[in-house]
């Protein structure tokens, strides 16, 4: 069989997510100067996740970046990085490689929807990309929305754990998305 | 052929009863027993259908005899399509006793001990010269059960699908017209789709007791599952905005089933909707993970009387001589 030739478009071919865990020094200019040599190189930031809160040890800020990039560019980036004086700690696809998405149902305003996505966003191994809402006409009745997720393959089930914990406390209803990995 | 002039006794006359009488004749075999939850009747020759139906739509009493009398009158294969009960899932399961027990051949449409006493159930099977076979009671014709002992279970590592047409003729509707649930759940009561009393089918009870036996069947009994072990969540309540947000998105919500060795879960799941498991209406499908050729698809009609009445005589035929 003579296999065609498929054009893709500039940057279509193996764009994967990646993670990126870096220490930042306390000071103004810091993040963006961390962000910049991504974007140079042609990464897509999908996430920040920036705990000013929460020092290292070393009394820096610890970042984590969600990023999308063609696979050969992915090294390019890290070295950028490194190159701007940034200390990486973590790098690689292992973390992100699998995008889900899942429906809350529920009183999603009234239990306070920006605590619901910090939480979302605060699951150690994922990320949100995208998310909708439809909020009812009639304020009594439940609202609906679409959550994307980041998640590392390994921290599926984990992360899945956590969104149905949050949503318990929060009493939403969360339909999971059916996985095509079953059956072992 | 060879597998023609049974003697069938028929323990429950609903729909799926009813419809095993009306094919008894198609299928080559005689009734020489049949009891409804009042009265029964009995005649080793064979009875006269028709007659049992007559008598059956006009609210009389079918015949003099019970129960009791049919189970221990003349028959070869015992067809048990009494009503699902749950727990102790009797009077089923007395009934599947007294045949195996009398080495007769057993065939079920009733999930409830299959699904509730599946050890025992089984333990009585080892025990009886009688046969045990209960396709109905798993996506009514399809061909579930049948592949599974076909391929062997243990070289089926899971089975999940859309098993409850009542609750995916629902989803369908309020997913393609956008309304809401107690709107579509009328219309479908209208239709005869629903019950009236839909909440076994939209709590995910009747999924859940087809999957609960798909996972014991895979485990042979060790462990056995009941609706207990099982984690069930229904679709009642799910608005239509959530549905349109999956449309949205190119998906779309259907209840899923997943049983495994590990155990049994219900609910409704987000699943591409354009993917093998959005089936519409009362379609029903079971994919079935094999170790060494993939996943495997069986589609068709659910649930109804003549489709469950098709498995049970699907089931007589596999019966030894």
């Amino acid at each position: 069989m003579n296999s065609e030739v498929t054009t893709q478009p500039d940057g279509g071919e193996n764009v994967r997510a990646y993670t990126v865990r870096m220490e930042l020094v306390d000071e103004p200019g810091e993040l963006l100067n961390a962000l910049e040599p991504i974007a140079v190189n042609g990464g897509n930031l999908l996430s920040i996740h920036h705990e000013r809160g929460s020092l290292t040890p070393r009394g820096r800020i610890p970042v984590q970046v969600a990023l999308e990039c063609v696979a050969d560019r992915f090294d390019d980036i890290v070295t950028a990085l490194q190159d701007a004086g940034i200390t990486v700690i973590e790098a690689g696809e292992e973390r992100y490689s699998e995008a889900v998405t899942l429906l809350l149902v529920g009183h999603l305003v009234e239990t306070d929807l920006s605590d619901t996505l910090a939480e979302l966003e605060s699951c150690p191994h994922a990320s949100v990309l995208d998310f909708s809402l439809s909020a009812p006409h009639n304020a009594e009745d439940v609202s609906s929305a679409r959550v994307r997720l980041a998640v590392g393959r390994e921290a599926l089930a984990e992360t899945l754990t956590a969104v149905r914990a949050l949503a318990e406390e929060k009493d939403l209803r969360v339909i999971e998305p059916q996985l095509d990995d079953w059956g072992g | 052929m060879g597998n023609v002039g049974r003697k069938l006794a028929v323990l429950g006359l609903g729909a799926v009863g009813r419809s095993v009488l009306e094919l008894a004749d198609a299928y080559g075999h005689d009734i020489t027993g049949v009891a409804d939850s009042t009265a029964a009747a009995i005649d080793s020759n064979g009875l006269a259908v028709a007659d049992i139906l007559g008598r059956k739509d006009r609210g009389e009493p079918i015949g003099d005899a019970d129960t009791e009398a049919v189970l221990a009158g003349e028959y070869d294969t015992l067809v048990e399509v009494t009503p699902t009960t749950l727990g102790d899932a009797q009077p089923g399961f007395g009934h599947v006793r007294a045949a195996l027990e009398r080495d007769k051949h057993v065939v079920l449409a009733n999930k409830g001990p299959m699904a509730e006493r599946y050890p025992e159930v089984r333990a009585l099977a080892d025990e009886s010269d009688g046969e045990l076979r209960f396709e109905a009671t798993v996506g009514a014709t399809i061909p579930v059960l049948g592949t599974i002992q076909d391929y062997g279970p243990e070289m089926i590592t899971a089975a999940r699908g859309v098993l409850n047409g009542t609750a995916n003729f629902i989803l369908t509707r309020m997913t393609h017209e956008g309304l809401d649930y107690e709107h579509v759940l009328a219309e479908a009561q209208d239709l005869g789709v629903a019950e009236t009393d839909p909440s076994f089918d939209v709590e995910g009870t009747d999924a859940a007791l087809k999957c609960v036996i798909l996972a014991n069947v895979l485990t042979g009994g060790e462990p056995g599952f009941t609706l207990d072990d099982a984690e069930v969540e229904g679709i009642v309540d799910i608005p239509p905005s959530a549905l349109e947000l999956a449309t949205e998105d190119g998906r779309t919500v259907r209840l899923i089933g997943e049983a495994t060795r590990e155990g049994v879960r219900v609910g409704p799941r987000l699943i591409p909707q354009n993917g093998t498991l959005a089936v519409t209406g009362t379609q029903n499908i079971v994919q079935l993970s094999t170790v060494h050729a993939g996943e495997l698809n069986l589609s068709g009609r659910g649930a109804g009387g003549h489709e469950t009445a098709t498995a049970i005589y699907a089931d007589i035929a596999r019966l030894p001589e």
